[in-house]
């Protein structure tokens, strides 16, 4: 009886968590629209909508089979697929399955809301300039095929677990893997029109709505308390509540420092890099929220937070245009938290860095041709950029004939 | 009857209106505008300073009897300054014709 009640109880917990993960598909939303212009917000929308609908059909399909396949023992742990389609196994449903933390179905629903979460990484990237249709076929290949085999990797057994390569809840298997696809594409898809001026000097294209993008951060953090707190597997009283301990900390520290960071550098309080900050330190717990000190939490926080305000100036310098920051964020952060986890807390030591930066090389490369050549495939079908008459035109307009605030007016001041 | 325009910093907005009752002008119209100069407003955006020369000021437009022109410019010359350079503008053009739409006065008496 204490058994099934534990069980119960263990797998409430990752339905919740479940459910968090879902929300920070709305805090992806927020925050790519509000730091956006309006004139594209329908489109960015419409991409989210998409990644998460395809994600969660994709990992039904094909992708839990392909991340979770059952790697036998002495078998190189890189490729497996298990098959097509979901159907629990035997004692899926029991506390014989995966230790009595959860239930088969709630195994497959947690794994599918982080799916998505790649693709949305890439979308935000490349939004107000990225063909609709273009961005649709790269995001069926990448969260189809690419994010699970990587997965595979790590969380499916394979040969990464086997190093023992350490990622908890995805600083690089999920925020690396969609940074990575984030960069190359902005890379290959070319700056916004009027991002940069002919001398290669960057332009400020502000956002239309900071309260929402505020919103969105807000969200993404408490979806970060289901997507941390869901990845300890059960609601194990000690290391859930240390996790989001963890997390918190980590979060907050990163905002502070980049809010101190860039108001030395710029002499300005930039809310959008406080919000980045945040998102920068939720990124870089993320490998290691359950091996980690509240001390070691902060401190990764507050490396993270100022890491995101040189890289966000680093790309304007490299000419590239990444309009909500999500390089800085989930790309520099990602890496910096997997490597985190070989410096500081219970873990930390010389082999396990050397491990942490093997893991991130590995999955770095794979990532980066992987998107390259699904970008390539997209570039001679559907298109990559649209037009510059649409993309001046806004492509609420041109892709969906859509206002997003048709009859509504602001007061200006 | 003449037209008064007056462009005016916002934040002058309560004070001028203030200023026109007293002279007993209570109606008129008033629009926000964006207008193109030389002031510069500062601006910094993850990390990129820019300024802007759009400057936002807000637009009256007061119709009155050859009486009251005087009164209303003066009371606006006085509400609307700062002494420093935007204040804005008046600006008075003649009006031909006045009609009240519901009971169809026309000349002076549509005015008040």
């Amino acid at each position: 009886m204490e058994s099934t009640a534990l069980f119960t109880a263990n797998n409430v917990w990752m339905m919740i968590c479940t459910a968090l993960v879902f929300f920070m598909h709305l805090g992806f939303s927020f925050l790519e629209i509000g730091l956006t212009r309006q004139k594209n917000a329908v489109n960015i929308l419409f991409k989210n909508f998409f990644v998460i609908s395809a994600g969660l059909l994709l990992y039904c399909l094909g992708g839990f089979n392909l991340m979770y396949p059952g790697f036998e023992d002495g078998s190189l742990g890189i490729l497996k697929f298990a098959g097509f389609g979901i159907a629990p196994p035997e004692g899926g449903m029991t506390a014989e399955y995966a230790s009595g933390g959860y239930t088969w179905w709630t195994d497959f629903l947690f794994q599918g809301m982080f799916a998505a979460t790649a693709a949305t990484i890439v979308s935000g990237a490349v939004a107000e300039r990225i063909k609709l249709k273009g961005f649709m076929l790269f995001s069926v290949i990448y969260v189809g095929l690419i994010y699970p085999i990587i997965g595979s990797w790590k969380w499916g057994g394979g040969f990464l677990d086997s190093w023992g390569f350490y990622d908890f809840a995805g600083s690089t298997l999920v925020h690396s893997v969609g940074g990575w696809a984030a960069l190359m594409a902005i890379y290959m898809l070319g700056a916004r029109i009027g991002k940069f001026r002919k001398n290669g000097i960057a332009n400020a294209i502000p956002g239309h709505n900071i309260p929402l993008a505020s919103a969105g951060v807000l969200i993404l953090w408490l979806g970060w308390f289901g997507f941390n707190g869901g990845s300890v597997l059960s609601a194990d009283p000690e290391l859930t509540s240390l996790t989001l301990v963890t997390t918190c900390l980590a979060a907050a520290a990163g905002g502070v420092s980049a809010a101190i960071f860039s108001n030395l550098m710029y002499k300005n309080f930039d809310l959008t890099m406080f919000m980045n900050g945040v998102l920068g330190g939720l990124v870089g717990i993320t490998a290691g929220a359950d091996q980690m000190s509240p001390t070691d939490a902060i401190l990764i926080g507050l490396v993270a937070g100022i890491l995101i305000v040189l890289a966000v100036s680093l790309i304007d310098k490299l000419k590239l245009d990444d309009p909500v920051g999500a390089v800085a964020v989930h790309l520099v952060c990602g890496i910096w938290g997997t490597l985190a986890v070989g410096i500081f807390g219970a873990m930390a030591g010389f082999d396990q860095f050397i491990i942490q930066l093997a893991g991130v090389g590995i999955v770095g490369a794979f990532s980066v041709i992987s998107a390259t050549l699904i970008l390539f495939i997209v570039k001679k079908t559907t298109g990559l950029r649209v037009e510059a008459e649409e993309e001046l035109k806004g492509l609420d307009l041109s892709e969906h004939g859509m206002d997003a605030y048709a009859d509504f007016r602001l007061n200006q001041h | 009857m003449k037209k008064i325009e007056a462009i005016i910093r916002k934040s002058k907005f309560d004070q001028v209106k203030e200023a026109l009752h007293n002279v007993e002008v209570n109606f008129f119209s008033y629009w926000d505008v964006t207008g193109v100069g030389n002031e510069k407003e500062g601006h910094v955006y993850r990390g990129i300073s820019y300024s802007t020369s759009e400057i936002q000021r807000r637009y009256l437009s007061i119709i009155v009897n050859d009486d009251f022109v005087k009164p209303t410019i003066d009371a606006i010359l006085k509400s609307a300054a700062t002494d420093s350079v935007g204040d804005g503008k008046i600006f008075v053009l003649p009006v031909d014709e006045a009609y009240r739409i519901r009971t169809g006065e026309k000349g002076n008496n549509s005015l008040n």
